[in-house]
């Protein structure tokens, strides 16, 4: 009997238009549609939502935690960041 | 990764970012020990919220008045979810939910054991869901702290719900409880047969073993089956009283000098009768989700065929 292992599907919630779509679980669905049925029922069924966003989760690639080095920033990287200049402009949206 | 680390030096760095109140996740190195305690608890957890619909669930056909039968309706629904919810945080363990849902099926898992009471009258519904989930929630507000982050996301969606379901059994006991003699006399009586049962929730005192030591320092719970038992007493007792109900223990008082409700422990004996089988409703529940499974399986069949189709 393999009938209720289907597979997951990472569901991203937006909460309202122009907001960012938020990863918040996932659901078990034989194809894409149905887990967009199910992400509705089991993420949005209460707190407002006007868009959903499934993803097979073997679709998903990721970094490894493991692998701190992936993220190091082994040079002086403030020459990226805006608080590190002296311009007397009106505050951009930093 | 660097293969010269040893084991020792794994479990230490593990510890340290443990102790830190860092968050494990799923693909991290951890003690096979610390995985398979999450895989077991996570999975108690789960079932219990599955088999929590059935003691509730009975009623939503008598449920008085249409907004009653929607809320009801409604909480039980939430419990579905956290059952789901909770089965797919301990997959990203290694063990599938088809497994943990058979297992359940073949009479082989855990629940918790407060739903082998049975639910006689319509006041057991708002008695589960003020005490038996203001319990949960005690235990389930320390889990939030857990160690295993995607347990810890769960926790916190969990609780959220949860407190819609203690209001709404709040709200359906104070109306009995100033109601008619007749439903007063029906409130009690709720109380008084779950009053034992929700204290055993949090399980029996913990006898300090090394295992329990050890979950405490990997923070897999962050409290003992003790602390958790009297923060919901301390909680819950002053809320019955102000209702003007009382609870089924004359031996129940308030100690100044801790600031405590002291209380008579549950008969511990019960609880291990009732968790082997021999409770009240363990065949019933078990037949019940039997049952639910097997009328489930044509919507399984033809999703199935479904996935088939749109993969051809
Ligand atoms: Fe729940
Ligand atoms: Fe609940």
């Amino acid at each position: 009997m393999s009938d209720t292992q289907f597979d997951t599907y990472e569901v991203f919630h937006q909460k309202k238009k122009g907001d960012p779509h938020i990863h918040v679980g996932a659901v078990h669905a034989p194809d894409p549609q149905t887990a967009l049925q199910y992400a509705r029922d089991q993420f949005a069924r209460r707190l407002a939502c006007v868009s959903l966003w499934v993803v097979n989760s073997r679709d998903i690639t990721a970094t490894d935690y493991q692998d701190e080095r992936f993220f190091s920033m082994v040079l002086d990287k403030s020459y990226r960041d805006p608080k590190d200049f002296d311009a007397p402009l009106k505050e951009t949206n930093v | 990764m660097n293969s010269q680390v040893t084991a020792e030096d794994q479990l230490a760095r593990f510890e340290e970012r443990v102790a830190r109140g860092e968050k494990v996740e799923p693909g991290d190195w951890m003690p096979d020990e610390y995985r398979k305690s999450l895989i077991r608890m996570i999975g108690q957890h789960a079932h219990s919220e599955i088999v929590g619909q059935l003691p509730e669930g009975k009623w939503i056909p008598y449920a008085p008045g249409f907004r009653r039968k929607l809320t009801l309706i409604a909480k039980v629904q939430d419990e579905a979810g956290h059952g789901q919810l909770l089965y797919r945080a301990a997959e990203t363990l290694g063990k599938s939910r088809e497994e943990m849902l058979e297992e359940l099926l073949a009479g082989k898992a855990k629940y918790a054991n407060v739903f082998n009471y049975p639910t006689p009258s319509w006041a057991d519904v708002g008695v589960i869901g003020w005490l038996v989930d203001m319990a949960a929630v005690v235990n389930q507000t320390m889990l939030q702290q857990t160690s295993f982050g995607p347990y810890a996301r769960a926790m916190k969606r969990i609780c959220y719900e949860e407190s819609f379901h203690i209001k709404q059994g709040y709200d359906l006991v104070a109306t009995l409880a100033k109601g008619t003699p007749e439903q007063k006399a029906m409130v009690q009586g709720a109380i008084d047969r779950w009053w034992y049962p929700t204290l055993m929730m949090s399980g029996p005192p913990d006898n300090l073993s090394a295992h329990t030591l050890q979950s405490l320092k990997w923070r897999i719970k962050t409290k003992t089956n003790e602390q958790v038992r009297q923060e919901y007493v301390d909680l819950i007792v002053p809320q019955i009283r102000a209702l003007g109900l009382t609870i089924p223990d004359r031996d129940l008082k308030y100690d100044e000098k801790s600031e405590h409700w002291s209380y008579t422990q549950p008969d511990w004996e019960e609880l291990k009768r009732v968790v082997n089988g021999d409770g009240p409703m363990n065949k019933e529940r078990l037949a019940v989700r039997r049952k639910a499974h097997e009328d489930g399986r044509w919507v399984r069949e033809a999703l199935a065929a479904k996935r088939k189709e749109v993969a051809a």
